[in-house]
């Protein structure tokens, strides 16, 4: 271990955990831009709600930051022209969740930007905004959690009625392996991002603020601790590398030893959760008038030429990240939107990347193949690796006998998806494919 | 230590013999008296607890038919007229015909028209790709070929035919137990009635795209072009969201949409080549006669120098 300058205890979450391989290749590659791509097509829904509705025509001419479909609700999403040009067509394109969604297309000219969205480095600490009208500046900038699950922010940011929240925790923590996007975020943008976190704490009014990050980003740990080691409210707060750290419940038990109820939100023990990537977001949604167009997104893979950290225009097609790491190796089995745990394999690669796209990995054929399965040998590792404490073999064998009602008393909907019961099976048993099946059904019971 | 075998001995059977009195008057005091009616019903019904007739089983069917007293509602699809006639005989009550059902494939997206854009080599179940993504085809409707039907059926009435990738119904074997039609995710497989002389005809598609995509991703997919509506003569076929659709119950399978069809895809069971060559003709002669009666009215509304157009 490297001579540290901090010397607070490693923390990390009680309850089961697996350690991937960490395979970090791009952790040194710095935030570069992608040139832009001669045509984005930007789904319409790229967060959880409902969808936002297309206000734009076809062969109407926009800017970059131009609304192009306005929110439906408080739960809903603006989405923003992020390239300007000329609109294209409007129909149903695959995207990288696998299903056709309804998407603009827009044919790249120039980039030309609306006036209104300061462009320049330049970071403005100074808050003016009042809690409101921050809520509703994020809320017209279109920030939804980066982190993949696509939460609009602006409805987090908003304290339920009712409910106190007392911290506020930024996810720095990245336990997929091979990502690197928050990793150099928080690098190359730490004031921006404190700045955020300052935002944040304004509009949810607490005092108190925690950053999580693992071990395995001593960098980005160390860079945070001179920051900040003169302020009181926002501490630094390093943990143990183990995966699914990032997962917002094993963090808050992480750092604050509390535990969100089943069917809960973190909100039910007075805390709130942000990405890294988000935060970076909400400041400039904030600070600098710009809403979210770009992101960062990690093109990596073992036989990738040039594993990247791309700050990519939403909307890109996925091909053109490829080719700008290097291409597409000849080895590639399976390309994944996302990390090797809880990514999802896409079958086209022209699907648009997406405000949740935190990366696009190439796996060689070798590593992806799925290996024989066979029975269930009850070694209980499934269990053990649960995160959530349930029973993974048994929801399995419930899933595949349809007992939905069953599956509902072992607490299936609690399952975060994090795949660590795959992972660990000797058996290979595909359990995780089984629960998120069983996991549909029973949300059509209700 | 004899003593020890007698005394558990003895103290075994005044217990067995307490329990069985206790038991006996228990049996008698709580004495549930079953409809006996409900065991006749039961015996005459198939006992394959497949859950068709939308019952848990066939004992609950029993229970259900004997309470009721009515067979308008409840009926053993797999059993079929015979058995409920003999279920009415039973009940002492008039027997009530129904339609024999059989399920329809409703795709053609055979490996040779659809091609594959992707590999799946997930979990083999259909249920499980379909809730991860639409499909190894470009068609998001068609079938995904892995069998959760053929698994379904207790009847060991379906195959996957291995050279489509499409599942196969036999027809004899066939039920209508409706257990294929809830384990397809893409709702491919529909209950179909069996038709006169098990004749039926139906649009093996379900792709609601535009036209040009549909044919894009699936050479046989129904573009909603609407010839086979047009040329219907009972208002049977419907065209909604780029789809044709007919409807069983005003199709008079006469056969004549058959061949309107640019890609085939009007399914026609049991007809023989000459029917469906007669109803083309037919087709052809009717439509040459309607145009003939279009031409002279237009021709004779000129003559009435008319300016309207007549239709």
């Amino acid at each position: 271990m490297k001579n540290r300058a901090f010397h607070k205890e490693l923390k990390t979450f009680r309850l089961g955990g697996v350690h991937p391989q960490d395979n970090k290749l791009s952790a040194s590659a710095p935030l570069a831009q992608l040139p832009l791509p001669k045509q984005v097509t930007i789904p319409i829904i790229q967060h959880i709600g409902a969808p936002a509705k297309v206000v734009v025509q076809r062969g109407d001419t926009v800017k970059v930051g131009q609304v192009i479909a306005q929110h439906e609700g408080f739960i809903s999403s603006n989405i923003h022209a992020s390239c300007s040009g000329r609109i294209g067509i409007i129909e149903e394109v695959m995207d990288s969740s696998g299903f056709k969604h309804l998407a603009v297309n827009i044919r790249v000219k120039g980039d030309d930007w609306l006036e209104t969205i300061d462009r320049t480095d330049t970071l403005v600490e100074e808050i003016t905004l009042s809690r409101d009208e921050i809520v509703a500046r994020v809320m017209e900038a279109g920030v939804v959690g980066m982190g993949g699950a696509g939460f609009p922010s602006h409805a987090k940011i908003k304290v339920p009625e009712g409910k106190t929240i007392d911290t506020l925790i930024i996810n720095g923590v990245e336990c997929e392996p091979y990502l690197t996007a928050d990793h150099r975020l928080m690098l190359e943008k730490p004031r921006e991002i404190i700045v955020g976190v300052r935002i944040l704490m304004k509009a949810l009014g607490v005092s108190r603020s925690i950053i999580g990050i693992e071990d395995n980003k001593h960098d980005a740990i160390e860079l945070f601790e001179e920051l900040l080691h003169e302020d009181k409210q926002i501490e630094v707060q390093p943990l143990e590398v183990q995966y699914p750290q990032g997962g917002e419940k094993q963090l808050i038990q992480a750092l604050l030893n509390r535990e969100v109820p089943s069917g809960g939100l973190p909100a039910d023990v007075g805390v709130i959760v942000h990405n890294v990537g988000t935060t970076f977001a909400i400041y400039e949604a904030v600070q600098k008038n710009k809403p979210l167009v770009e992101r960062v997104v990690t093109v990596t893979g073992k036989d990738v030429k040039q594993p990247s950290n791309f700050w990519v225009r939403i909307g890109t097609p996925v091909i053109e990240l490829i080719t700008a790491a290097g291409g597409l190796p000849e080895s590639t089995g399976k390309v994944v939107s996302g990390g090797p745990m809880m990514g999802k394999a896409i079958a086209d690669l022209e699907v648009p990347v997406a405000k949740g796209t935190s990366g696009i990995l190439m796996i060689a054929q070798a590593e992806t193949k799925r290996a024989e399965e066979y029975n269930c040998v009850h070694c209980g590792k499934c269990i053990e690796a649960c995160p959530m404490g349930l029973e993974p073999y048994r929801l399995l064998l419930l899933s595949k006998a349809g007992q939905s009602e069953k599956s509902k008393r072992e607490n299936v909907l609690d399952c975060i998806e994090c795949g660590s019961c795959s992972f660990v099976c000797p058996s290979n048993r595909p359990i995780l494919d089984y629960i998120r099946l069983s996991k549909t059904k029973v949300k059509k019971l209700k | 230590m004899n003593d020890v075998v007698l005394y558990t001995v003895l103290s075994l059977t005044g217990i067995g013999l307490l329990a069985a009195v206790v038991l006996y008057y228990v049996s008698k005091k709580f004495h549930v008296t079953e409809d006996e009616r409900i065991a006749r019903v039961e015996a005459v019904l198939p006992n394959t607890n497949c859950g068709g007739c939308g019952q848990p089983g066939c004992h609950a069917f029993a229970e259900a038919v004997v309470k009721s007293g009515d067979l308008s509602v409840l009926h053993c699809p797999v059993g079929g007229n015979p058995v409920m006639k003999q279920v009415a005989e039973v009940l002492g009550v008039k027997a009530v015909e129904k339609d024999p059902y059989i399920a329809v494939v409703r795709c053609s997206g055979s490996f040779e028209y659809r091609k594959k854009t992707n590999v799946y080599d997930g979990a083999p179940s259909c249920a499980i790709a379909a809730q991860l993504y639409s499909g190894d085809t470009g068609c998001a409707y068609g079938c995904l070929g892995m069998g959760d039907c053929v698994v379904a059926c207790d009847f060991e009435a379906m195959y996957m035919d291995e050279k489509t990738g499409l599942p196969v119904i036999i027809e004899d074997k066939c039920t209508a137990c409706n257990a294929c039609v809830k384990s397809c995710p893409k709702d491919i497989l529909e209950l179909w009635p069996k038709g006169k002389k098990n004749q039926r005809i139906y649009v093996a598609c379900l792709n609601e795209e535009k036209g040009s995509t549909a044919r894009k991703e699936c050479a046989v997919a129904c573009s909603g072009c609407a010839k086979c509506a047009e040329a219907c003569r009972y208002e049977a076929i419907t065209i909604d969201h780029n789809l044709a659709t007919i409807d069983p119950d005003k199709c008079k399978l006469c056969a004549e949409c058959i061949d309107t069809c640019d890609v085939r895809n009007i399914i026609a069971t049991n007809f023989s080549p000459e029917k469906l060559q007669q109803a083309s003709e037919h087709r052809q002669k009717r439509e040459e006669r309607e145009r003939k009666k279009r031409e002279e009215e237009k021709a004779q509304a000129t003559a009435n120098n008319n300016p309207e157009p007549t239709v």
